[in-house]
């Protein structure tokens, strides 16, 4: 199996090698208009069944990883080293991405992937397609040639036989590591789609917006796919790494949430484009810059470069990484140079108070937090450079400087919906925010009736402070974007005479886009909401003997027993927890931890009780040695629920926005009579 | 409601609001809030990577010693700032957290502050070219404003306001 994964591999290079090159000759010939003795579109097509069949030669290597993982063939040493026979079946699967070399092919292949479908649809537009799928091929030359000379994942092991392999690192061993790696690898294989179409664009000219319309989907979907990642990622944090959070600022993370915000940035702007034919440059910088961003976030990660608790994805592919982006980055200044007057487009706008504007400062915002992390990631290597010394630059300093950026992000979410494109009066704006500030101050009071303060001890509170503005600027947005829906509706409701509900859902369908974006911020708003609970954390810890008990918050933990238990794969010791609330035993809780047998690395198993309000979250911290008694750590984490709930609204909207329209309205609906109601405000 | 906001009534109500934040922010005290604190502003140095408040991982080595260490310095009196150059002078700068606001490092907090700043600026800047360039592409009778310029301003909003509520924009 190691032989035809190999070979497959080296088969797939040379048919991407084939595409690259007949593509580009394709091109140019075509471009030039030179006679030849093989038409250019026949040389095209070659190229683009190249392509093809490099996707089912990575397909092959891909399953032949996956197949030696599932019988256990230890003669690879990445499955040696990733694999063991009692690993339980999913994470056997696992196995592709928990290692550097498997997650590179997992890349290599959803990149292949991502071109098949890009070239099976090549009828949309044959030319532009072409070339998107010439630079595509270039991408995937570089990845084929790192699996082929750089990391090889069917490298043979050579040292004494072996009966059973190493196992998955027991972090690994949960079930949203089945799931989050490849959203993530999605998300960041996925924005190689929009790149390769702006380059391609920009590289023949293309007249017109109609490849941002091409890409829409495209995008739209890369960006769900890396959220979904980044949240899931968040999530096996919070319930795995057991030190209550779920966002530590650590390089990984940051590398994943830079292409993120760019990309987001670019979601945005890129409708300045479609509809005003403004902002070309930028956003062609845009896409760039998050395509080398996913780039950079792989080089950070991989090659060493920052400390990083993801240790066990480091590597030397660093140089590789460093190249590919060099020339990308050449590649990219070359082609706008060269090509920078086609991007020419008359700036106008009516005023600063306007949605164009907002659109604007949104990026500003977006950027500027990318630049922060970025900057955050990378200044220990900098400060080593200048001084000679490292620093540390972790969640202290994110916070104090991430999080007012956050606030603006957040208020902007408010504010922009109410600003209507073009200009807008006084009067209007006034007449436009008077529900949101209410809710505004609704929401402030409520927070501080909840007891949220700002002052604590007699010193003023910055967490307290900022989280009290959340609370604030989410109700303002939340009841923007709930006004926008119901004035909507009422309008429909009385064009259609149907009740509100039916209207609502009308609305919606008539819009997709524009109300499926509001679902989406209504989602955003609401991990805002969860995000600021954190200032609100309590931690308490006690050594908890049998039917001891500990009180956290409104909670009353009692200690029924701790017990141990084992199966093939690891021995566990765990406690029972009995949690009282208000005089009565609510539930029970059974905080765990595991020392898996064949890597004997031991790992703790979080137990969390979720409510709307908070999660009692409860870590087994092992036995005192003095007394053998449990020890146990809680955590009451407010809000929490509120994050994840927020990213289902995100993933709703989006898939509402990316579905059509029911009805493209393109005629005007005669609004010269009677003013309806709804538009009153 | 354009009348209500102007109305004495719901200034006095904001104001009200305004006196329930400013009483309702005197909080209560925590007893191991400065070890909280602290904790979070230094690192655990076993090489793990995580905050000393936060380090959990089983069996190690260093987190526990530190813990002990900054409990004994509180207990002892030291100020905030004396407990974090304790710790930098025995473990290193990389023990802090966060880069210390002093000679090179103080470009890591500078930086994001002037970038923004900068970006700020430089857009609203940007922003008004822009509205001038399309003032002067569109010649409107002298002393009329940007406002003024589009005709009969109230009745183009509702009727763009119409429009997009119902989706006969086509887009956001």
């Amino acid at each position: 199996m190691a032989t035809f994964g190999s070979f497959s591999l080296l088969i797939a290079l040379a048919l991407a090698v084939y595409n690259l090159f007949a593509g580009t000759i394709a091109l140019r010939l075509m471009a030039t208009g030179q006679p030849t003795r093989v038409a250019p579109e026949r040389l095209a097509a070659t190229a683009r069944r190249a392509g093809i069949a490099g996707f089912l030669a990575i397909s092959c290597a891909a399953f032949a990883l996956v197949w030696s993982a599932f019988t256990n063939n230890f003669t690879i040493a990445y499955i040696l080293q990733h694999s063991n026979r009692a690993l339980p079946v999913p994470y056997k699967f696992a196995a592709l991405w928990s290692g550097q070399e498997g997650s590179l092919l997992l890349w290599g292949w959803l990149l292949a992937a991502f071109s098949f479908v890009l070239r099976l649809r090549h009828k949309t537009d044959v030319r532009l397609y072409a070339y998107a799928g010439t630079i595509m091929a270039g991408i995937q030359v570089f990845f084929l040639a790192v699996l082929n000379f750089a990391v090889r994942p069917f490298a043979l092991y050579l040292g004494p036989q072996v009966s059973d392999g190493n196992g998955l690192n027991p972090l690994l061993q949960y079930p949203e590591m089945v799931i989050h790696p490849p959203m993530l690898y999605l998300g960041y294989v996925g924005f190689a789609v929009p790149f390769a179409f702006a380059l391609a664009a920009l590289m023949m000219r293309y007249p017109g917006e109609k490849w941002i319309k091409i890409t829409r989907t495209w995008t739209l979907v890369t960006w769900l796919f890396l959220t979904c990642g980044i949240f899931l990622g968040m999530h096996w944090a919070y319930a795995v790494l057991g030190w209550g959070g779920y966002w530590g600022w650590d390089p990984v993370e940051n590398a994943s949430f830079m292409p993120w915000l760019t990309g987001t940035a670019f979601l945005h702007s890129v409708m300045m484009q479609e509809k005003k034919g403004m902002m070309k440059s930028w956003n062609i910088w845009l896409i760039f810059s998050t395509f080398m961003l996913t780039l950079m976030g792989t080089l950070l990660t991989r090659a060493g470069l920052v400390s990083s608790v993801h240790a066990f994805a480091q590597s030397s592919i660093g140089t590789w990484f460093t190249v590919f982006m060099i020339l990308v980055a050449g590649v990219c200044i070359f082609v706008y140079i060269h090509n920078r007057s086609h991007l020419k487009a008359e700036h106008t706008l009516d005023s600063l108070v306007s949605r164009e504007s907002s659109f604007l400062f949104n990026n500003l915002i977006l950027l500027t937090a990318c630049f922060v992390v970025l900057w955050g990631t990378l200044f220990p290597i900098l400060s080593e450079f200048v001084e000679g010394s490292k620093v540390t630059v972790g969640a202290p300093f994110y916070n104090r400087v991430a999080v007012p950026i956050g606030l603006f992000l957040l208020f902007l979410v408010g504010v922009c919906p109410l600003l209507p494109w073009r200009a807008t009066s006084l009067k209007s704006i006034k007449r436009n925010f008077i529900l949101p500030g209410v809710a505004l101050w609704i929401a402030i009071a409520a927070a501080l009736l909840c007891g949220v303060r700002i002052f604590e001890d007699g010193k003023f509170s910055t967490g307290g402070f900022y989280a009290l503005l959340a609370f604030g600027f989410a109700g303002c947005a939340l009841a923007a974007m709930l006004s926008e829906f119901v004035r909507g509706a009422q309008v429909i409701a009385r064009q259609t005479k149907k009740n509100l509900v039916v209207s609502c859902w009308m609305l919606v369908r008539r819009n997709t886009r524009r109300y499926g974006g509001f679902i989406v911020h209504m989602g955003a708003v609401l991990v805002f909401v969860g995000l600021a609970g954190s200032a609100f954390t309590k931690t308490a810890e006690q050594e908890l003997p049998l039917h001891g008990t500990m009180n956290i918050g409104p909670y009353r933990l009692e200690c029924a027993g701790f017990t141990q238990d084992a199966n093939d794969n690891y021995q566990s010791e765990y406690a029972k927890l009995n949690v009282w609330k208000d005089g009565q035993m609510q539930f029970q809780m059974f905080p765990e931890k595991r020392v898996y047998l064949v890597s004997e690395q031991p790992q703790t198993m979080v137990a969390i009780h979720s409510t709307i309000g908070w999660d009692l979250y409860l870590v087994y911290e092992g036995t005192n040695p003095d007394t053998g008694q449990p020890i146990i750590k809680a955590i009451l984490n407010p809000l929490v629920s509120w994050i994840w709930f927020g990213l289902g609204v995100m993933v709703v909207g989006t898939l509402i926005a990316l579905t059509p329209s029911v009805k493209p309205a393109t005629v005007r609906p005669a609004v010269t009579g009677a003013t309806p109601e709804g538009a009153k405000g | 409601m354009s009348r209500m906001l102007r109305s004495s009534w719901f200034k006095a109500m904001e104001a009200a609001l305004l006196a329930v934040l400013v009483c309702f922010s005197l909080g209560a005290s925590d007893a191991g809030a400065r070890f909280t604190d602290l904790g979070h502003r230094l690192m655990c140095t076993c090489g793990c990577s995580q905050l000393l408040g936060e380090c959990n991982h089983v069996g190690c080595p260093e987190s526990g010693r530190e813990r002990r260490e900054l409990s004994d310095a509180i207990a002892a009196g030291k100020t905030d700032q004396q407990i974090l150059d304790w710790f930098a002078a025995k473990y290193g700068a990389t023990v802090l957290a966060a880069p210390p606001g002093s000679g090179f490092n103080l470009v890591a907090w500078i930086a994001p502050i002037a970038v923004f700043v900068s970006a700020l600026a430089g857009t609203i800047l940007l922003i008004r070219h822009w509205a001038k360039t399309k003032r002067l592409a569109t010649p409107v009778a002298a002393g009329t404003g940007a406002e003024a310029s589009l005709p009969d301003t109230a009745e183009q909003e509702r009727i763009e306001r119409i429009r997009r509520e119902t989706g006969a924009d086509g887009g956001f």
